[in-house]
């Protein structure tokens, strides 16, 4: 971590909307080395029983990450580029705290290691100025990753939102969701 | 601005009764210090300062309101109800994950055994060493056979000065005694040399590790290790050769071992039992009943889970609480993203467009 050539310009864009639901970065996050080649990427259908409707969650690197702060181990800790990494194994106590507690529902419990498991944007490609795994391969770009001109100009209709609200609480990330022009946040609740 | 490093008060106070403490007990385990061994004094103070940077931070990191939720828990149900089922769970977990490593078995097997050896050798170097340098443990020549020139030399073990049990010079068992840090050092290396092959070749772990927090501790131990080997084979077999080289080696890294066990990666030892306490929440939440996600309609996590984390997430300074008083924390994972997912496509629809 120390030494790297993580590009700054470079953002996530998530547009659910998009997703197809067919598993190409499911297979591609398995490919990443820093999981052990466990997929941390998760799709899901949304209502199986009335709809066909599926989505695609990375973790979106919280500016104030919940699933830290309810570490009962601070096995969770977030870098200087705003990155949120996978709980550190010496540490973590498999307790699932961050697990239930993201707002997003995005770390993942390995039952079998007693350890909790989750997407770190594929710091080993991050760092070294590539792309995360899975955004390289989604053939319908629900999943994105680039530079905001690049986003921009592929997306004129579209606009980045990095701010979530929940009840009374709102989350600001480092991932964006590409919501409706002119928008300025999501509110789930 | 200048950084302000506050102290906290319980943290320090527990520290301090902790290491006045140790010094009673040694003082008075080692017989007013007369079984004290002076050639320690170094060990002895690199031991305390450990001790007291442990406890420190142990107690800080109690303080903090997940960690303080699982310890208060634990112990709640731990001496609730069946006390004699509970030790037993807790024997049996504590021999599985504390003695055995068993959860890192399935992640690799040459992970485990890698852990294993390096987990054995430092705690059972751990159990050897601080006894020793606390003056709780020493060894006497038997002084009747030490008299007689045709018997067999006997050794006692003193343990807080009494006797506890002897065995003869020259014995397997005296060999074994003797040798024990040999064993343990072996032990060490063995694990250490494999986890840094791992750590200089896995491209995973090159990534997300640290020089001092990952690489470090393993260098320290292999210090440690082929020093303390060094100083016995260089008595045994070199008359002496390099000894003052390498006692002080060996004695600068295992005090900086010492010193650093309750700031770096050497603490997740002291941390580590508290995987026991999540195992027993999460039986005894069960037996309480399981959280049905509103979405999925599925269980995902006890009960008692669900509305501890709302007490501590709002702490933390975290409201999931909705607007009809219910909790963003009542829906499971899957629940959550697909409630995003629906509010998304919500968003997309009011926008008169699905795409954009
Ligand atoms: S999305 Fe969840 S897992 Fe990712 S940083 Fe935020 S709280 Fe943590
Ligand atoms: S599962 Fe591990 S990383 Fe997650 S909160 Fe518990 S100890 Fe921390």
């Amino acid at each position: 971590m120390e030494t790297t050539a993580y590009k700054t310009d470079m953002e996530f864009f998530v547009d659910m909307q998009r997703c197809i639901g067919c598993r190409a970065c499911e297979m591609a996050c398995a490919e990443c080395e820093t999981n052990g080649h466990e997929s941390m990427i998760h799709v899901n259908y949304v209502e199986r029983s009335t709809t066909i409707q599926t989505t695609v969650q990375v973790c979106m690197h919280c500016d104030d990450p919940v699933c830290a702060k309810v570490c009962p181990a601070d096995a969770i800790s977030k870098d200087d580029f705003g990155v949120v990494h996978s709980a550190n194994t010496s540490r973590c106590i498999g307790c699932s705290n961050c697990v239930m507690a993201c707002p997003f529902g995005v770390p993942k419990k390995q039952e079998q290691y007693d350890l909790m498991m989750k997407c770190n944007m594929c710091y080993d490609r991050t760092s070294a100025g590539k792309k995360p795994m899975c955004a390289t391969v989604c053939p319908s770009q629900a999943l994105y990753y680039g530079t905001r001109e690049e986003i921009a100009r592929m997306r004129p209709n579209s606009t980045p939102v990095n701010t979530f609200i929940f009840g009374q609480l709102t989350v600001t990330t480092k991932v964006n969701i590409m919501m409706p022009k002119g928008s300025t946040h999501l509110k789930v609740h | 601005m200048r950084h302000r490093f506050p102290i906290d008060k319980k943290a320090f106070l527990a520290a301090a009764v902790a290491t006045l403490l140790c010094v009673a007990f040694s003082f008075y385990g080692s017989r007013k210090l007369q079984n004290f061994d002076p050639a320690l004094i170094a060990y002895l103070f690199g031991t305390l300062f450990a001790l007291a940077g442990a406890v420190y931070r142990y107690a800080v990191w109690l303080q903090r309101p997940p960690t303080w939720l699982y310890f208060k828990r634990t112990w709640q149900f731990v001496f609730n109800g069946s006390l004699l089922a509970h030790l037993w769970l807790l024997t049996k977990e504590s021999v599985r994950n504390l003695a055995f490593q068993a959860f890192i078995y399935p992640r690799s097997r040459l992970r485990w055994f890698a852990h294993f050896m390096l987990a054995s050798g430092c705690l059972a170097a751990f159990a050897i060493t601080i006894p020793l340098t606390l003056g709780w443990i020493h060894f006497t020549l038997d002084p009747a056979s030490a008299a007689d020139p045709a018997a067999i030399k006997i050794y006692n073990a003193h343990f807080f000065g009494f006797t506890v049990m002897n065995f003869e010079l020259g014995s397997t068992l005296a060999f074994l005694i003797f040798h024990a840090l040999t064993w343990c050092s072996w032990l060490v290396i063995i694990g250490c040399l494999i986890f840094l092959i791992k750590r200089l070749t896995n491209a995973g772990l090159i990534a997300t590790q640290t020089f001092e927090g990952d690489l470090l501790p393993l260098i320290l131990l292999i210090i440690i290790s082929v020093t303390g080997l060094g100083l016995n084979f260089s008595y045994a077999f070199l008359k002496g050769f390099a000894y003052d080289f390498m006692a002080v080696t060996h004695a600068i890294s295992v005090i900086l071992f010492l010193v650093w066990i309750p700031f770096g990666k050497f603490f997740h030892i002291i941390q580590r039992p508290a995987q026991i306490g999540v195992h027993v929440y999460l039986k005894e939440g069960e037996k309480k009943g399981m959280a049905i996600c509103p979405h999925t309609h599925q269980p995902f996590t006890t009960q008692l889970h669900v509305d501890d984390l709302k007490t501590v997430t709002k702490e933390l300074g975290f409201d999931f609480t909705l607007e009809d008083g219910s909790s963003h924390l009542d829906y499971s994972p899957e629940g959550k993203r697909s409630l995003l997912a629906k509010a998304h496509l919500a968003a997309r629809c009011e926008s008169g467009t699905y795409f954009g």
